[in-house]
């Protein structure tokens, strides 16, 4: 077999790990997928009569809130995940088979790819619990089959960015609690960002700074392919920021697993 | 062992220090193929840093390390190929049950499906897993996860075992049958290179031993030849009568302690040269000796007498 092949089987191994791990642990999954539905359901609910509103649309009110807001409560699940999966890689990391693992002639980096693919594909089965979610309590997108394959796409790469940046966090991060709070940044970002309001309403700095951040883009790209919002320069801007955050993420995460001390 | 084979682990001037901490000041140390080689030392000694040096764990800062004829940093993966690595912590995954922790090694060795469970059914009958193969490792006691561990470890077939104080922690019971698999990997022709603070674990293991302290070895040989470096050695020679036993005391010139006892304490290394040179003197006085035991010092009093502290516990005095 080749050194590709090799690289293959062994993250394929380590994903099957890492499901497995996932599936007889399963806390950490399901309160990484609760926190935005949570947030779903206080946001349309609470606030969403007044929100919907101040956006000025015809209809106005709750259900064009539904709608405005779905796409950054999926990034902000994505966000969200990477957090579950920067403390699932540190616990690992505190597990003395990951040292065994580095003095076993296998692919260096099969270990961190399956901790990425295994996330990947977690991150893709909470993003479907919000989507229906959303559905149920009055989403309507009007995307076709090719704006859906698009919008899943784009779900998958940023989900794929953010997997390698939280499992370089996850080794970066010098305890299990270090690990939790590293990410917190990506998920306020789509706070500060066009999640929840649009930019235009913000004060100017906060404004300069949230038109400019990479979550902004994400989100609308995302709104444009699911409820036919403008997307314009966003989706180019969008593939940029999640090539540029995955690239990082690598090449963290590889220079900290080679560099972590023996145990 | 046969002088032409090439060493399976050789270390020549290893040093490595973590800040202005000194762990290894020059290490050499050479290890035949198919033995068992013990490093003693006290905690902190950089048995530790030894090993996961060896196994490619961290870098040396200078000094040549081979092992299984690979060097440690120009050829990593090959060193890897050759090894498997027991640490001081156990390294299983605590999610997976014991076969499916054999399994996950099978499959990282690409051993195939089938050739994967032969040696996963053998290894969990060999180190008496059976019955705990379904659970995960939360419900093993110590010795079981000890166990279950060097299972994992010998899945890829190596040629050279690095065991990291494998029996620390363990009870009596579970240590004797961590002893029976390192006799039985010898047996098979694996190389051993374990580390250990316990005297006696090493007596009853290696072919040879050597004694880290304060980064380089001390002492190396077998556990008799470490034996009779220290002093405190002696001969037990019986007679039987009060009249060879005076005759043999003022031979070799040594006072009888206890004349009703009829035996004599002579200071001796128990080295067959000075038990000749004995035998000589008392021929030369024409004494008939009835019986002889030899007292040679344990492992105890050679660490102490190497290194000036006993081996593992602070609350004894120093000497």
């Amino acid at each position: 077999m080749t050194t590709l092949s090799y690289t293959l089987t062994d993250s394929a191994t380590m994903l099957r790990r890492n499901l497995k791990h996932a599936v007889r642990y399963p806390v950490l999954t399901l309160m990484v997928a609760g926190i935005p539905v949570v947030l779903l359901l206080l946001f349309v609910f609470v606030f969403g009569g007044t929100l919907g509103a101040g956006l000025g649309g015809v209809s106005g009110g709750r259900a064009e809130y539904a709608d405005f807001l779905t796409p950054g409560i999926l990034v902000l699940a994505i966000a969200s995940a990477a957090q579950g999966t920067a403390i699932s890689v540190a616990m690992d990391m505190n597990e003395g088979i990951i040292a065994r693992f580095r003095t076993m002639s296998i692919a260096r980096a099969s270990v961190l790819t399956g901790h990425v693919v295994g996330a990947v594909v977690q991150t893709l089965i909470g993003l479907a619990f919000v989507v229906v979610v959303a559905l149920l309590i009055g989403f309507r997108p009007d995307a076709n089959v090719v704006e859906w394959l698009a919008a899943t796409g784009l779900l998958v790469l940023v989900s794929f960015a953010l997997s390698w940046l939280s499992v370089a966090m996850g080794l970066a991060a010098k305890s299990v609690e270090g690990a939790s709070n590293l990410p917190m940044p990506l998920i306020l970002l789509p706070f500060f960002g066009s999640g929840f309001v649009p930019t235009e309403t913000m004060p100017a700095g906060l404004r300069w700074f949230a038109e400019y951040q990479p979550f902004t883009p994400i989100i609308d790209t995302l709104r444009g392919l699911l409820t036919g919002t403008a997307i314009g320069s966003s989706a180019a801007l969008a593939v940029g920021w999640c090539v540029a955050l995955a690239l990082v993420g690598y090449l963290w995460a590889r220079s900290s697993y080679d560099r972590r001390p023996a145990r | 062992m046969s002088m032409s084979s090439p060493p399976a682990i050789s270390i020549t001037g290893l040093q490595k220090a973590f800040g202005d901490h000194v762990v290894l000041d020059g290490l050499d140390l050479t290890v035949a193929e198919g033995t068992v080689f013990a490093l003693l030392g006290p905690n902190g000694s950089g048995k530790t840093t030894t090993v996961d040096i060896l196994s490619t764990l961290i870098s040396a800062d200078a000094g040549t390390v081979r092992v299984g004829g690979a060097d440690v940093s120009r050829e990593p993966d090959a060193v890897r190929a050759a090894i498997a690595v027991t640490g001081q912590f156990t390294a299983v995954d605590n999610l997976l049950t014991g076969v499916e922790n054999l399994r996950l090694m099978a499959d990282l060795h690409h051993l195939g499906r089938r050739e994967g469970q032969r040696r996963a059914a053998d290894l969990l009958e060999r180190f008496d897993l059976v019955e705990a193969a379904t659970t995960t490792p939360a419900t093993y006691s110590g010795g079981m996860r000890r166990k279950l561990d060097l299972a994992m470890g010998l899945m890829g077939d190596p040629q050279i075992v690095f065991l990291d104080e494998p029996t620390t922690g363990l009870d009596p019971r579970s240590r004797r049958a961590v002893w029976d698999v390192v006799r039985g990997l010898v047996a098979d022709g694996v190389t051993v290179l374990l580390t250990t603070q316990y005297l006696e674990e090493a007596d009853q293991l290696a072919d040879r031993i050597g004694v880290l302290n304060g980064g380089r070895l001390v002492a190396e040989g077998t556990a008799e030849e470490l034996k009779r470096l220290v002093p405190g050695g002696h001969v037990r020679l019986q007679f039987d009568g009060a009249d060879a036993l005076d005759r043999a005391a003022r031979a070799l010139g040594v006072e009888t302690t206890d004349p009703a006892a009829l035996d004599l304490e002579v200071p001796n290394d128990g080295s067959v040269q000075a038990l000749k040179a004995l035998f000589a003197r008392l021929d030369e006085a024409a004494v008939e000796v009835s019986g002889l035991t030899v007292h040679t010092p344990d492992l105890d009093d050679v660490f102490l007498a190497l290194t000036g502290r006993p081996t593992t516990d602070e609350k004894v005095p120093a000497p």
